[in-house]
Protein backbone atom coordinates (compact mmCIF):
# COMPACT_ATOMS: atom_id res chain seq x y z
CA UNK A 1 0.00 0.00 0.00
CA UNK A 2 1.08 3.70 -0.65
CA UNK A 3 -0.43 7.39 0.42
CA UNK A 4 -1.88 8.58 -2.51
CA UNK A 5 -4.02 11.94 -2.26
CA UNK A 6 -4.76 10.85 1.38
CA UNK A 7 -6.09 7.44 0.55
CA UNK A 8 -4.28 4.56 1.12
CA UNK A 9 -3.84 2.48 -2.20
CA UNK A 10 -2.31 -0.88 -3.30
CA UNK A 11 0.37 -0.39 -6.20
CA UNK A 12 -0.38 -3.88 -7.29
CA UNK A 13 -2.31 -7.10 -6.32
CA UNK A 14 -1.44 -9.71 -8.90
CA UNK A 15 2.07 -7.82 -10.46
CA UNK A 16 1.73 -4.83 -12.78
CA UNK A 17 2.21 -6.38 -16.14
CA UNK A 18 -0.40 -9.38 -15.47
CA UNK A 19 -3.19 -6.22 -14.39
CA UNK A 20 -1.63 -4.53 -17.30
CA UNK A 21 -2.07 -7.31 -20.15
CA UNK A 22 -5.25 -8.63 -18.58
CA UNK A 23 -6.87 -4.80 -19.34
CA UNK A 24 -5.39 -5.17 -22.91
CA UNK A 25 -6.64 -8.87 -23.42
CA UNK A 26 -9.33 -9.08 -21.35
CA UNK A 27 -10.83 -6.95 -18.32
CA UNK A 28 -9.66 -5.21 -14.94
CA UNK A 29 -11.44 -3.74 -12.45
CA UNK A 30 -9.86 -1.08 -10.64
CA UNK A 31 -10.92 1.11 -7.57
CA UNK A 32 -11.29 4.63 -8.25
CA UNK A 33 -13.31 5.73 -5.27
CA UNK A 34 -9.91 8.26 -4.16
CA UNK A 35 -11.44 10.15 -7.34
CA UNK A 36 -13.65 13.61 -6.41
CA UNK A 37 -16.96 14.68 -7.71
CA UNK A 38 -18.88 17.69 -7.90
CA UNK A 39 -22.43 18.62 -8.85
CA UNK A 40 -23.51 22.06 -10.72
CA UNK A 41 -27.03 23.01 -11.08
CA UNK A 42 -29.07 25.72 -11.75
CA UNK A 43 -30.26 28.63 -14.37
CA UNK A 44 -26.25 29.89 -14.53
CA UNK A 45 -24.40 26.37 -14.23
CA UNK A 46 -23.60 26.58 -17.98
CA UNK A 47 -22.45 29.70 -18.03
CA UNK A 48 -20.30 29.54 -14.88
CA UNK A 49 -18.79 26.04 -16.32
CA UNK A 50 -17.81 27.92 -19.55
CA UNK A 51 -15.93 30.36 -17.45
CA UNK A 52 -14.26 28.53 -15.37
CA UNK A 53 -13.49 25.60 -17.83
CA UNK A 54 -11.41 25.56 -21.55
CA UNK A 55 -14.10 23.32 -23.13
CA UNK A 56 -17.33 24.23 -24.11
CA UNK A 57 -20.44 22.73 -22.44
CA UNK A 58 -22.59 24.02 -24.35
CA UNK A 59 -21.86 21.61 -26.98
CA UNK A 60 -22.83 18.63 -24.39
CA UNK A 61 -26.34 17.15 -24.66
CA UNK A 62 -27.58 16.01 -22.00
CA UNK A 63 -26.00 12.58 -21.14
CA UNK A 64 -23.19 13.37 -22.43
CA UNK A 65 -19.53 14.36 -21.05
CA UNK A 66 -16.35 15.68 -22.73
CA UNK A 67 -12.48 16.46 -21.17
CA UNK A 68 -11.96 19.37 -19.39
CA UNK A 69 -9.27 21.79 -17.76
CA UNK A 70 -9.37 23.90 -15.27
CA UNK A 71 -6.70 26.60 -15.59
CA UNK A 72 -5.56 29.53 -13.57
CA UNK A 73 -5.64 32.94 -14.69
CA UNK A 74 -1.52 32.37 -16.02
CA UNK A 75 -2.90 29.40 -18.10
CA UNK A 76 -1.37 26.88 -16.11
CA UNK A 77 -3.73 23.32 -15.19
CA UNK A 78 -4.81 23.71 -11.77
CA UNK A 79 -7.29 20.04 -13.00
CA UNK A 80 -7.66 17.68 -15.88
CA UNK A 81 -11.19 16.39 -15.38
CA UNK A 82 -14.27 15.45 -17.03
CA UNK A 83 -17.73 17.32 -17.59
CA UNK A 84 -20.53 15.50 -18.30
CA UNK A 85 -24.24 17.20 -18.77
CA UNK A 86 -26.95 15.46 -16.95
CA UNK A 87 -30.17 17.66 -17.75
CA UNK A 88 -29.99 20.72 -19.39
CA UNK A 89 -29.16 22.85 -15.93
CA UNK A 90 -27.32 20.12 -14.08
CA UNK A 91 -23.57 18.90 -14.76
CA UNK A 92 -21.63 16.61 -12.95
CA UNK A 93 -17.44 17.10 -12.60
CA UNK A 94 -14.91 14.17 -11.74
CA UNK A 95 -11.43 15.53 -10.90
CA UNK A 96 -8.60 14.35 -9.62
CA UNK A 97 -8.18 12.63 -5.84
CA UNK A 98 -5.23 15.29 -5.15
CA UNK A 99 -6.86 18.63 -6.79
CA UNK A 100 -10.41 18.06 -4.92
CA UNK A 101 -9.46 20.74 -2.68
CA UNK A 102 -7.61 23.15 -5.10
CA UNK A 103 -10.33 22.30 -7.81
CA UNK A 104 -12.98 23.51 -5.22
CA UNK A 105 -11.48 26.46 -4.23
CA UNK A 106 -10.71 27.67 -7.77
CA UNK A 107 -14.50 27.54 -8.69
CA UNK A 108 -15.55 29.05 -4.96
CA UNK A 109 -13.23 31.88 -6.15
CA UNK A 110 -15.21 32.45 -9.40
CA UNK A 111 -18.34 33.00 -7.46
CA UNK A 112 -21.13 30.75 -7.58
CA UNK A 113 -23.82 33.69 -7.67
CA UNK A 114 -27.41 32.58 -6.87
CA UNK A 115 -27.96 30.92 -10.38
CA UNK A 116 -25.14 28.41 -9.33
CA UNK A 117 -25.82 25.35 -6.81
CA UNK A 118 -22.71 23.75 -6.07
CA UNK A 119 -21.90 20.28 -4.37
CA UNK A 120 -19.01 18.81 -3.59
CA UNK A 121 -20.24 14.57 -3.21
CA UNK A 122 -16.46 13.47 -2.94
CA UNK A 123 -16.56 11.82 0.50
CA UNK A 124 -19.76 10.38 -0.20
CA UNK A 125 -19.32 8.60 -3.31
CA UNK A 126 -16.87 5.40 -4.37
CA UNK A 127 -16.00 4.62 -7.98
CA UNK A 128 -14.90 1.79 -9.97
CA UNK A 129 -13.54 1.43 -13.11
CA UNK A 130 -13.97 -1.26 -15.57
CA UNK A 131 -11.63 -1.50 -18.74
CA UNK A 132 -10.62 -3.58 -21.56
CA UNK A 133 -11.90 -5.99 -24.16
CA UNK A 134 -14.35 -7.75 -21.74
CA UNK A 135 -16.15 -4.59 -20.37
CA UNK A 136 -19.19 -5.19 -21.97
CA UNK A 137 -19.71 -8.87 -21.02
CA UNK A 138 -18.81 -7.66 -17.26
CA UNK A 139 -21.30 -4.87 -17.73
CA UNK A 140 -24.18 -7.20 -18.95
CA UNK A 141 -23.45 -9.61 -16.40
CA UNK A 142 -23.80 -7.06 -13.42
CA UNK A 143 -26.25 -4.58 -14.71
CA UNK A 144 -28.57 -7.34 -16.50
CA UNK A 145 -28.60 -7.54 -20.34
CA UNK A 146 -31.07 -5.31 -21.08
CA UNK A 147 -29.21 -2.30 -19.37
CA UNK A 148 -27.38 -0.10 -21.83
CA UNK A 149 -24.00 -0.25 -22.08
CA UNK A 150 -22.67 3.93 -21.55
CA UNK A 151 -21.26 4.46 -24.62
CA UNK A 152 -17.68 6.48 -25.32
CA UNK A 153 -18.06 10.24 -23.10
CA UNK A 154 -22.00 8.99 -22.32
CA UNK A 155 -23.11 9.18 -18.85
CA UNK A 156 -26.19 7.27 -17.37
CA UNK A 157 -27.84 8.19 -13.94
CA UNK A 158 -29.82 5.20 -12.63
CA UNK A 159 -32.20 5.86 -9.38
CA UNK A 160 -31.52 2.99 -6.94
CA UNK A 161 -32.64 1.51 -3.59
CA UNK A 162 -28.73 1.85 -2.92
CA UNK A 163 -28.45 5.67 -3.97
CA UNK A 164 -27.50 7.18 -7.38
CA UNK A 165 -25.66 5.62 -9.41
CA UNK A 166 -23.16 7.32 -12.50
CA UNK A 167 -22.32 5.48 -15.04
CA UNK A 168 -19.92 6.42 -16.99
CA UNK A 169 -18.30 6.07 -20.84
CA UNK A 170 -15.08 6.86 -20.13
CA UNK A 171 -11.74 5.58 -18.76
CA UNK A 172 -7.35 6.21 -18.72
CA UNK A 173 -6.65 2.93 -20.27
CA UNK A 174 -7.11 3.23 -23.95
CA UNK A 175 -9.35 0.19 -23.78
CA UNK A 176 -13.68 0.12 -24.16
CA UNK A 177 -14.91 0.12 -20.36
CA UNK A 178 -16.72 2.39 -18.06
CA UNK A 179 -16.37 3.93 -14.92
CA UNK A 180 -19.05 3.84 -12.55
CA UNK A 181 -19.96 6.21 -8.95
CA UNK A 182 -21.95 5.01 -6.39
CA UNK A 183 -22.40 5.78 -2.52
CA UNK A 184 -19.27 5.14 -1.24
CA UNK A 185 -21.15 2.27 1.63
CA UNK A 186 -22.34 0.06 -1.19
CA UNK A 187 -18.72 -0.01 -3.18
CA UNK A 188 -17.41 -2.90 -1.45
CA UNK A 189 -20.23 -5.09 -2.64
CA UNK A 190 -20.26 -3.36 -6.76
CA UNK A 191 -16.17 -4.12 -6.15
CA UNK A 192 -16.96 -7.84 -5.47
CA UNK A 193 -19.48 -8.36 -7.97
CA UNK A 194 -17.72 -6.81 -10.35
CA UNK A 195 -14.48 -8.44 -9.67
CA UNK A 196 -16.48 -11.86 -10.17
CA UNK A 197 -17.72 -11.22 -13.45
CA UNK A 198 -14.41 -10.46 -14.89
CA UNK A 199 -13.18 -13.08 -13.47
CA UNK A 200 -15.30 -15.08 -15.52
CA UNK A 201 -14.09 -13.13 -18.31
CA UNK A 202 -10.26 -13.87 -17.56
CA UNK A 203 -9.88 -10.40 -15.81
CA UNK A 204 -8.36 -9.23 -12.16
CA UNK A 205 -8.59 -6.54 -10.37
CA UNK A 206 -5.77 -3.52 -11.01
CA UNK A 207 -3.94 -1.27 -9.29
CA UNK A 208 -2.55 2.08 -9.48
CA UNK A 209 0.88 0.88 -10.90
CA UNK A 210 -1.15 -0.65 -14.13
CA UNK A 211 -3.37 2.34 -14.37
CA UNK A 212 -0.09 3.98 -14.52
CA UNK A 213 1.31 2.03 -17.04
CA UNK A 214 -1.83 1.91 -19.03
CA UNK A 215 -2.37 5.43 -19.13
CA UNK A 216 1.02 5.95 -20.37
CA UNK A 217 1.08 3.80 -23.32
CA UNK A 218 -1.69 6.22 -24.28
CA UNK A 219 0.41 9.60 -24.00
CA UNK A 220 -2.48 10.32 -21.25
CA UNK A 221 -1.16 13.19 -18.78
CA UNK A 222 -1.38 12.78 -15.37
CA UNK A 223 -1.93 16.15 -13.31
CA UNK A 224 1.02 16.31 -11.13
CA UNK A 225 3.69 14.72 -13.11
CA UNK A 226 2.56 16.01 -16.88
CA UNK A 227 0.11 18.77 -15.92
CA UNK A 228 1.51 21.61 -13.59
CA UNK A 229 0.25 25.35 -12.80
CA UNK A 230 3.37 26.86 -14.72
CA UNK A 231 2.42 24.60 -17.98
CA UNK A 232 -0.41 25.44 -20.21
CA UNK A 233 -2.90 22.51 -22.15
CA UNK A 234 -1.36 24.21 -25.01
CA UNK A 235 2.17 23.05 -24.08
CA UNK A 236 0.80 19.86 -22.99
CA UNK A 237 -0.97 18.94 -26.38
CA UNK A 238 -4.50 19.50 -25.24
CA UNK A 239 -5.36 22.39 -27.48
CA UNK A 240 -8.50 20.22 -28.99
CA UNK A 241 -9.74 20.51 -25.56
CA UNK A 242 -9.20 24.60 -25.51
CA UNK A 243 -12.06 26.44 -27.04
CA UNK A 244 -11.39 30.21 -27.84
CA UNK A 245 -14.48 30.90 -29.56
CA UNK A 246 -16.93 30.78 -26.64
CA UNK A 247 -15.94 33.71 -25.30
CA UNK A 248 -14.06 34.45 -21.94
CA UNK A 249 -12.49 31.89 -19.48
CA UNK A 250 -10.05 31.70 -17.30
CA UNK A 251 -6.64 31.60 -18.34
CA UNK A 252 -8.00 32.70 -21.54
CA UNK A 253 -6.10 35.76 -22.48
CA UNK A 254 -2.75 33.85 -21.08
CA UNK A 255 -3.38 30.93 -23.97
CA UNK A 256 -3.88 33.65 -26.44
CA UNK A 257 -0.70 35.57 -25.60
CA UNK A 258 1.55 31.84 -25.77
CA UNK A 259 -0.26 31.16 -29.04
CA UNK A 260 1.03 34.27 -30.61
CA UNK A 261 4.47 34.35 -28.82
CA UNK A 262 5.16 30.32 -29.34
CA UNK A 263 5.31 27.70 -27.30
CA UNK A 264 8.62 27.76 -25.14
CA UNK A 265 8.32 23.21 -24.85
CA UNK A 266 5.76 21.04 -25.65
CA UNK A 267 5.21 17.67 -23.73
CA UNK A 268 6.60 15.40 -25.94
CA UNK A 269 6.90 11.45 -26.29
CA UNK A 270 9.77 9.60 -26.19
CA UNK A 271 11.26 5.84 -26.21
CA UNK A 272 14.29 4.22 -25.22
CA UNK A 273 16.84 3.49 -28.23
CA UNK A 274 19.19 1.16 -26.81
CA UNK A 275 18.85 -0.95 -23.57
CA UNK A 276 18.26 1.10 -20.62
CA UNK A 277 16.71 0.82 -17.29
CA UNK A 278 13.60 2.46 -17.31
CA UNK A 279 13.10 5.69 -17.89
CA UNK A 280 11.20 7.18 -14.41
CA UNK A 281 10.25 10.69 -13.56
CA UNK A 282 12.01 13.61 -12.98
CA UNK A 283 15.67 11.91 -14.54
CA UNK A 284 17.33 14.60 -16.76
CA UNK A 285 16.83 14.84 -20.38
CA UNK A 286 19.46 16.50 -22.50
CA UNK A 287 19.61 17.33 -26.31
CA UNK A 288 22.86 18.48 -28.43
CA UNK A 289 24.65 17.84 -24.94
CA UNK A 290 22.50 20.45 -22.73
CA UNK A 291 20.14 19.32 -20.23
CA UNK A 292 16.70 20.74 -21.57
CA UNK A 293 14.28 18.72 -19.24
CA UNK A 294 13.26 16.70 -16.64
CA UNK A 295 11.35 13.03 -17.66
CA UNK A 296 7.55 13.86 -15.96
CA UNK A 297 6.41 10.60 -16.79
CA UNK A 298 8.29 7.33 -17.61
CA UNK A 299 8.65 3.89 -17.22
CA UNK A 300 8.69 0.59 -19.00
CA UNK A 301 6.05 -0.58 -21.38
CA UNK A 302 4.26 -3.74 -20.36
CA UNK A 303 2.92 -4.24 -24.03
CA UNK A 304 6.01 -2.70 -26.30
CA UNK A 305 8.80 -4.13 -23.58
CA UNK A 306 10.36 -0.51 -23.76
CA UNK A 307 10.89 2.42 -21.78
CA UNK A 308 8.86 5.22 -22.91
CA UNK A 309 7.95 8.90 -21.23
CA UNK A 310 7.12 11.93 -21.85
CA UNK A 311 8.92 15.48 -21.07
CA UNK A 312 8.75 19.14 -21.83
CA UNK A 313 11.26 19.90 -24.64
CA UNK A 314 12.45 22.80 -26.32
CA UNK A 315 10.50 22.52 -29.81
CA UNK A 316 13.90 21.93 -31.59
CA UNK A 317 14.21 18.73 -29.70
CA UNK A 318 10.32 17.99 -30.08
CA UNK A 319 10.46 17.42 -33.42
CA UNK A 320 9.67 13.63 -34.25
CA UNK A 321 12.76 11.37 -34.13
CA UNK A 322 14.74 13.70 -32.83
CA UNK A 323 17.85 12.25 -30.45
CA UNK A 324 18.27 12.88 -27.14
CA UNK A 325 19.37 11.12 -24.03
CA UNK A 326 17.72 10.12 -20.41
CA UNK A 327 20.01 10.50 -18.17
CA UNK A 328 19.69 7.61 -15.24
CA UNK A 329 22.20 6.90 -12.09
CA UNK A 330 24.78 9.40 -13.60
CA UNK A 331 24.48 7.64 -17.19
CA UNK A 332 23.26 8.79 -20.16
CA UNK A 333 21.44 6.79 -22.31
CA UNK A 334 20.06 7.19 -25.80
CA UNK A 335 16.40 7.67 -26.80
CA UNK A 336 13.99 9.52 -29.63
CA UNK A 337 10.98 11.13 -29.63
CA UNK A 338 8.29 9.38 -30.98
CA UNK A 339 4.51 10.10 -31.47
CA UNK A 340 1.79 9.83 -29.01
CA UNK A 341 -0.21 7.19 -28.27
CA UNK A 342 2.82 5.05 -27.86
CA UNK A 343 0.66 1.53 -28.15
CA UNK A 344 -1.76 1.12 -30.84
CA UNK A 345 -5.00 -1.18 -30.29
CA UNK A 346 -4.14 -4.09 -32.66
CA UNK A 347 -7.44 -4.31 -35.31
CA UNK A 348 -8.84 -7.69 -34.23
CA UNK A 349 -8.75 -10.38 -36.81
CA UNK A 350 -11.44 -12.43 -37.28
CA UNK B 1 4.82 -19.61 0.33
CA UNK B 2 8.51 -18.15 -0.48
CA UNK B 3 11.54 -20.52 -1.57
CA UNK B 4 14.22 -19.84 1.08
CA UNK B 5 16.82 -22.40 0.38
CA UNK B 6 18.62 -23.84 3.77
CA UNK B 7 22.45 -23.45 2.65
CA UNK B 8 21.73 -19.67 1.79
CA UNK B 9 22.34 -16.41 4.40
CA UNK B 10 20.20 -13.31 4.13
CA UNK B 11 20.60 -9.80 4.37
CA UNK B 12 17.48 -7.69 5.56
CA UNK B 13 16.84 -5.99 2.35
CA UNK B 14 16.44 -9.29 0.84
CA UNK B 15 19.78 -10.50 -1.17
CA UNK B 16 21.21 -13.87 -0.50
CA UNK B 17 24.57 -15.44 -0.19
CA UNK B 18 26.38 -18.72 -1.23
CA UNK B 19 28.45 -19.37 1.71
CA UNK B 20 30.26 -21.77 -0.64
CA UNK B 21 30.21 -19.85 -4.13
CA UNK B 22 30.02 -16.39 -2.27
CA UNK B 23 27.19 -15.81 -5.26
CA UNK B 24 24.78 -13.46 -4.26
CA UNK B 25 20.98 -12.57 -5.54
CA UNK B 26 17.79 -11.28 -3.92
CA UNK B 27 15.45 -13.78 -2.48
CA UNK B 28 12.44 -15.71 -4.00
CA UNK B 29 10.30 -13.36 -1.18
CA UNK B 30 11.98 -10.09 -2.54
CA UNK B 31 11.14 -11.20 -7.02
CA UNK B 32 7.76 -11.71 -5.33
CA UNK B 33 7.15 -8.49 -4.41
CA UNK B 34 9.01 -6.74 -7.05
CA UNK B 35 7.34 -8.53 -9.79
CA UNK B 36 8.39 -8.10 -13.42
CA UNK B 37 12.60 -7.26 -13.24
CA UNK B 38 12.69 -5.38 -16.59
CA UNK B 39 16.27 -4.53 -15.96
CA UNK B 40 19.55 -5.59 -14.01
CA UNK B 41 21.84 -2.80 -13.58
CA UNK B 42 25.27 -5.41 -12.55
CA UNK B 43 28.68 -4.22 -10.87
CA UNK B 44 32.49 -4.17 -12.59
CA UNK B 45 34.54 -7.20 -12.09
CA UNK B 46 37.02 -6.36 -9.55
CA UNK B 47 35.41 -3.52 -7.25
CA UNK B 48 36.20 -3.66 -3.49
CA UNK B 49 32.96 -3.73 -1.45
CA UNK B 50 32.28 -3.27 1.97
CA UNK B 51 29.25 -5.00 4.01
CA UNK B 52 25.87 -2.63 2.76
CA UNK B 53 27.73 -1.00 0.17
CA UNK B 54 24.91 -0.63 -2.70
CA UNK B 55 26.18 -2.48 -5.61
CA UNK B 56 23.61 -3.47 -8.09
CA UNK B 57 20.34 -2.05 -8.98
CA UNK B 58 17.66 -4.45 -9.64
CA UNK B 59 14.56 -2.45 -11.70
CA UNK B 60 11.16 -3.62 -11.97
CA UNK B 61 8.17 -2.04 -13.46
CA UNK B 62 7.38 -0.70 -10.15
CA UNK B 63 10.62 0.39 -8.41
CA UNK B 64 14.13 1.05 -9.16
CA UNK B 65 15.72 -1.45 -5.66
CA UNK B 66 19.20 -0.93 -4.38
CA UNK B 67 21.34 -4.64 -4.23
CA UNK B 68 23.71 -4.18 -1.67
CA UNK B 69 26.85 -6.40 -0.71
CA UNK B 70 26.06 -8.90 2.23
CA UNK B 71 29.80 -9.00 3.23
CA UNK B 72 32.84 -7.93 2.31
CA UNK B 73 34.76 -8.63 -0.62
CA UNK B 74 36.42 -8.61 -3.98
CA UNK B 75 33.78 -8.89 -7.70
CA UNK B 76 34.93 -11.33 -9.49
CA UNK B 77 32.13 -12.56 -11.62
CA UNK B 78 28.71 -10.77 -12.73
CA UNK B 79 26.12 -12.74 -14.47
CA UNK B 80 25.96 -11.33 -17.54
CA UNK B 81 23.09 -13.13 -18.98
CA UNK B 82 20.73 -11.21 -16.89
CA UNK B 83 21.33 -8.25 -19.05
CA UNK B 84 19.15 -9.61 -22.24
CA UNK B 85 16.85 -11.81 -19.57
CA UNK B 86 16.36 -9.82 -16.42
CA UNK B 87 13.24 -11.78 -15.64
CA UNK B 88 15.82 -14.95 -14.48
CA UNK B 89 15.15 -12.84 -10.84
CA UNK B 90 11.34 -14.32 -10.90
CA UNK B 91 11.73 -16.82 -12.53
CA UNK B 92 14.71 -18.88 -10.93
CA UNK B 93 16.01 -16.25 -8.11
CA UNK B 94 18.23 -18.81 -6.75
CA UNK B 95 20.15 -20.28 -9.28
CA UNK B 96 20.29 -18.96 -12.55
CA UNK B 97 19.23 -15.37 -11.31
CA UNK B 98 22.34 -14.85 -9.37
CA UNK B 99 24.04 -11.63 -9.82
CA UNK B 100 27.34 -11.33 -8.75
CA UNK B 101 29.89 -13.29 -6.87
CA UNK B 102 32.01 -11.78 -3.87
CA UNK B 103 35.18 -13.51 -2.94
CA UNK B 104 35.22 -12.34 0.64
CA UNK B 105 37.64 -10.91 2.58
CA UNK B 106 35.99 -11.13 6.09
CA UNK B 107 33.99 -14.42 5.75
CA UNK B 108 33.25 -13.85 9.81
CA UNK B 109 30.47 -11.30 8.63
CA UNK B 110 28.55 -14.12 7.66
CA UNK B 111 27.59 -15.05 11.01
CA UNK B 112 25.79 -11.87 11.37
CA UNK B 113 23.34 -12.90 9.02
CA UNK B 114 20.18 -14.43 9.02
CA UNK B 115 20.39 -18.17 8.80
CA UNK B 116 17.20 -19.32 6.84
CA UNK B 117 15.02 -19.80 9.76
CA UNK B 118 15.70 -16.39 10.45
CA UNK B 119 14.72 -14.73 7.43
CA UNK B 120 11.74 -17.20 6.95
CA UNK B 121 10.60 -15.35 10.33
CA UNK B 122 11.79 -12.27 8.40
CA UNK B 123 9.38 -12.29 5.83
CA UNK B 124 6.52 -14.15 7.81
Amino acid sequence: MVPFAGWEMPVQYKGIVDEHKAVRGSVGVFDISHMGQFLLEGRGAEAFLNRALTNNVSKLASGQGQYSLLLNANGGVIDDLIVYRLSEREFFLVVNASKIDEDRAQLESLGFGEDVQFADISAQMGGIAVQGPKSREVFAAVFGYEASFPEHNTIFVSVTNSGVLYLCGTGYTGEEGFEFFAPASGIRDWFAKLNSAAHDQGGMPCALGARDTLRLEMGYPLNGNDLAPDKTPLQAGLGFFVDFEKGDFVGREALLAQKAAGLPTKLTGFHMTSQSPPPRAHYAVWYEGAQVAEVCSGGMSPTLSQGIGMAYLPLAASKLGTAIEIEIRGKRYAAETVKKPFYHKQPVTP
Amino acid sequence: MSNVPDNFRYRESHEWIDPQTGAVGISDHAQHELTDVVFVELPKVGMHVVTGQQVAVVESVKAASDIYAPVSGEIVAINETLTDNPALLNTDPHVAGWIFKLKMTEPEELEALMDAVAYRAHIA
